[in-house]
C-alpha cells in the first residue's frame, strides 16, 4: 500500500514541472473577476447607482428648464451637461462634487477588510504575485467606475436628445466622451486614495473617515486656504496694493487651487464642455487686442487642458503608487 | 522507499530580526517526504514567522529555506503552487458560499471548467461539508470554517501542507476528525505536513517528529522517544503524589528527602521534582509515618512532560542570560 503511494508520488515528481503551471496573470484575472462580481452584486453599488442616477436626472431637469432662456444657441447639446437651473446644479458640478464618493465607497475597505476577515493570509499564500491583489482590486474598481460614469453620461445625453430633439454634432459627442474620460480618471484617483487609506489604516471605518475628510478638504476648504495664503503673500486691501498685487494674487490663488484635484478637474472639464472658454489663466487686456471672439476648436480646447490631464493622471499614479508600495512593504501578519 | 528519505523542506541558518528583537534565531531543520512534523512552542516563539518565511511572505534576515530544492524567498510562486497553507483563524469571504470560496481559490491556482468543479465536489465530500457548501461562509461555525480551510488548502493538490495552530478552538469531535484527516493526508496521499501548535496532546497523536521552539530557537527535535531519552539522561524525574492526610508537616519532610529539587502543589497532589527515582524510598518513608498513599505516578513519556522539561531548561539558561528574558519564559513554571 505504502509502496503504491510512493510510486504515485514519484510519478507526480516527474510531473512537477507541469504542476507548476501557474503564472501571475492567472491570479490577476481570477482576482479581477471576483472583485468585479463582488462590486456588481453589492448593495453599495446599488446605492451609488441610485445616488448618481437621481442627481443626473435632477440636473437634467434643471438644465432643461434653463435651456429655454439660453442666450447663445450654439453647442446646445453640451449645455445639457453644463447648465444649472431651478437652483439645481449642473451635471458637471454634481459629478465634480459627488464623483469622489463613488471612488471612496468602492475602495475604502479594499485591503483592511481582507486583513480583518483573515482572507488576506489565504490570498497571499496562493501562487499569485502579491501585487496582483492590489492591482486586481484597483482595476475592478476602475471598471465599475467607468461603467457608472459612461452609462450615466450616455443616458443623460440620450434623454436630453429625446426630450429636446437636439441633434448632437460629432464634435459635441467627442467633447462629452472626453469629459467622461476625464471624470473616470478623476474618480479613479479617489479610488486610489481610498485604497491607499485602506492599506494604511487598520479599520475600515478609519480609512473611510480619512478619505472623506480629504475629499471635503479638497472640495470645500482648499479654496479658502488658497485665498488666505494669497492674501497674506499679496494683499489687495487698498487701491494701491490692489493695483500692484492683483495679478500675482490671482495667479498664486489659482496655482494653489490647482493643487486640488477637485479644482483641476472642474477647470478642465468646464473648458472641454464649453468651447467659449479661451484661456484658463490670467489674460491681460493687452493680450486680447486684436483677438477675434469665437469658439475654440476641440483640438485647441484639449490643448488648453492637456496640463490638467497630465496633472490628474500624475496624481492618480502617485496615489496608487503609494498604495502599491505600502501594500508590498507591509508585513502580512499585521493584525 | 528512497523517495521517502529525501528532504522536502530544508531550512539552514534561518534568521529573522525585527529591529532589536530576534524572532527566529539560526534555525536548522529538515523535513522528509511524507512526514508529519510538529513545531511546538509557546505563543510568540517565532513559529508563524518561520512559516511565513517558508512561504516567501517574509524575507529572512539571514539563512535560507528550500522547499523541493526551490528557494522560498526567490521563487515564492513556484513554492506556493506546491505548498498549501492553512493560517490560524482562517477566514473566508462571508458573502460568498463555501463552494464559491473554493472556486475562487481553484481559479487562482489555474484550475477551470470541469476539473475545477470535480475537485470542489471531491474535497467537499472529503471534509464532510457537502451539506453546507451552498450556504454563505459567514454563517459557518469555527469548526466548519476549519474544515473548509482544509478543503481550500487541498484545492491546489499540494505536496506540502503547512498548518498554523489547526487545533485551536475546535470541539473534541471535530478535533478527532481533523487528526484523522491529517493522518490520512500524510499516510495515504504521501503529503508532507508541518503543524505548528502549542497544544501538545493533539500533536503527539499525529506527529512523526516534533521540534520544540522557544524564543526563536529550536532547542530540541526528534521523535517522541528520542526526546524522552534525552530528558532521562539529564536525570530528572517528576513524581505525582497524593496522600492522606495532606499537611504541612509532610511537605517539610519531603523537602528533606535526598535528591528532591523542587516541590509544588497542584490541588491535593504534590509534584516532586527529583534527581533520582524516589518511588521505592518514598513508599517506605510514607508508610513509616502513617500516611496513606492515594496516588503515586511517575510522570514522563508524554509530550506534555517533555515540553515542560525543555521549557524549564530553556528558562534556566535564560536566567543566566539576564532578568529580562527570565520574566518572559521562566515565569510559567516557577512557584
Amino acid at each position: 500500500m505504502r509502496e503504491m503511494v510512493w510510486k504515485k508520488r514519484k510519478n507526480m515528481d516527474g510531473n512537477m514541472k507541469n504542476k507548476i503551471r501557474v503564472n501571475g496573470m492567472t491570479g490577476l484575472g481570477a482576482l479581477y473577476h471576483k472583485e468585479l462580481a463582488d462590486h456588481l452584486k453589492s448593495k453599495r453599488f446599488l446605492i451609488l447607482l441610485i445616488l448618481i442616477g437621481s442627481t443626473s436626472f435632477a440636473s437634467l431637469y434643471g438644465a432643461l428648464t434653463a435651456l429655454g432662456n439660453a442666450e447663445d444657441s450654439n453647442y446646445l447639446f453640451l449645455k445639457l451637461y453644463t447648465t444649472s437651473g431651478s437652483s439645481i446644479p449642473s451635471f458637471l458640478s454634481f459629478i465634480a462634487l459627488l464623483g469622489p464618493i463613488i471612488g471612496l465607497a468602492l475602495g475604502f475597505d479594499a485591503i483592511n477588510s481582507e486583513r480583518s476577515s483573515g482572507t488576506l493570509n489565504r490570498l497571499v499564500s496562493q501562487p499569485i504575485y502579491r501585487d496582483s491583489i492590489i492591482i486586481g482590486k484597483f482595476l475592478a474598481g476602475t471598471a465599475v467606475i467607468a461603467t457608472i460614469i459612461y452609462s450615466m453620461g450616455a443616458m443623460l445625453g440620450a434623454m436630453g436628445v429625446l426630450v429636446t430633439g437636439l441633434k448632437p454634432s460629432g464634435e459635441e459627442v467627442w467633447r462629452v466622451l472626453i469629459f467622461l474620460t476625464f471624470t473616470v480618471i478623476y474618480v479613479a484617483f479617489w479610488l486610489a486614495i481610498s485604497i491607499l487609506f485602506s492599506v494604511v489604516c487598520r479599520h475600515a471605518a478609519t480609512s473611510a473617515l480619512a478619505s472623506i475628510a480629504l475629499w471635503i478638504f479638497f472640495a470645500i476648504f482648499m479654496s479658502l486656504v488658497a485665498s488666505i495664503i494669497a492674501n497674506a503673500m499679496y494683499p489687495i486691501n487698498d487701491e494701491y496694493s490692489a493695483l500692484v498685487n492683483s495679478m500675482d494674487h490671482y495667479t498664486l490663488n489659482l496655482g494653489i487651487n490647482r493643487l486640488s484635484p477637485y479644482y483641476l478637474y472642474s477647470e478642465a472639464v468646464s473648458t472641454i464642455m464649453n468651447p467659449g472658454v479661451r484661456s484658463v489663466n490670467v489674460v491681460t487686456v493687452d493680450q486680447l487686442v486684436g483677438a477675434v471672439s469665437g469658439y475654440l476648436s476641440l483640438g485647441q480646447s484639449l490643448l488648453l487642458v492637456w496640463p490638467h490631464l497630465t496633472g490628474l493622471a500624475a496624481l492618480l499614479l502617485v496615489a496608487f503608487g503609494g498604495a502599491y508600495l505600502g501594500f508590498m512593504r507591509q508585513e502580512v501578519r499585521a493584525n | 522507499m528512497t523517495e521517502k528519505s529525501r528532504n522536502v523542506i530544508e531550512i539552514a541558518h534561518l534568521t529573522k530580526q525585527y529591529g532589536e528583537k530576534i524572532a527566529v534565531n539560526d534555525l536548522n531543520l529538515c523535513i522528509k517526504r511524507g512526514e508529519v512534523f510538529g513545531l511546538l512552542g509557546p505563543n510568540g516563539a517565532g513559529k508563524t514567522t518561520t512559516i511565513l518565511m517558508l512561504l516567501g511572505l517574509t524575507e529572512p534576515t539571514a539563512g535560507s529555506a528550500l522547499i523541493e530544492g526551490m528557494d522560498c524567498t526567490r521563487n515564492p510562486l513556484e513554492v506556493k503552487s506546491i505548498t498549501g497553507y492553512l493560517p490560524d483563524n482562517v477566514g473566508f469571504y462571508s458573502d460568498m458560499t463555501g463552494r464559491q470560496n473554493l472556486r475562487f481559490t481553484g481559479r487562482m491556482n489555474g484550475l477551470s471548467g470541469k476539473a475545477l468543479e470535480e475537485r470542489i465536489d471531491g474535497l467537499l465530500r472529503r471534509v464532510g461539508m457537502e451539506q453546507a457548501a451552498n450556504r454563505k461562509a459567514g454563517t459557518y461555525s469555527k469548526g466548519m470554517r476549519q474544515r473548509l480551510g482544509i478543503a481550500d488548502v487541498l484545492m491546489k493538490d499540494p505536496e506540502i501542507i503547512i498548518m498554523d495552530e489547526p487545533t485551536l478552538g475546535i470541539d473534541p469531535e471535530g478535533m478527532r476528525e481533523l487528526l484523522t484527516l491529517i493522518r490520512e493526508l500524510a499516510q495515504e496521499d504521501g503529503r508532507t505536513i508541518l503543524i505548528s501548535s502549542h497544544q501538545l496532546h493533539q500533536i503527539q497523536q499525529v506527529c512523526d517528529r516534533v521540534g520544540i521552539f522557544v524564543s526563536g530557537q529550536l532547542i530540541a527535535s526528534g521523535t517522541l522517544s528520542e526526546l524522552e531519552e534525552q530528558i532521562r539522561k539529564d536525570g530528572s524525574y517528576l513524581l505525582e503524589l497524593e496522600v492522606q492526610p495532606c499537611d504541612d508537616r509532610l511537605l517539610a519532610m519531603l523537602r528533606q528527602q535526598e535528591g528532591v529539587r523542587k516541590i509544588s502543589k497542584e490541588g491535593n497532589t504534590f509534584l516532586i521534582d527529583a534527581k533520582t527515582d524516589l518511588r521505592a524510598s518514598l513508599t517506605q518513608f510514607l508508610g513509616e509515618y502513617g500516611y496513606t498513599v492515594l496516588h503515586l505516578h511517575q510522570r514522563g513519556g508524554d509530550l506534555d512532560e517533555i515540553y515542560r522539561r525543555y521549557f524549564e531548561k530553556a528558562g534556566q539558561s535564560d536566567e543566566r542570560d539576564g532578568m529580562e528574558k527570565k520574566k518572559k519564559y521562566g515565569w510559567k513554571y516557577e512557584k
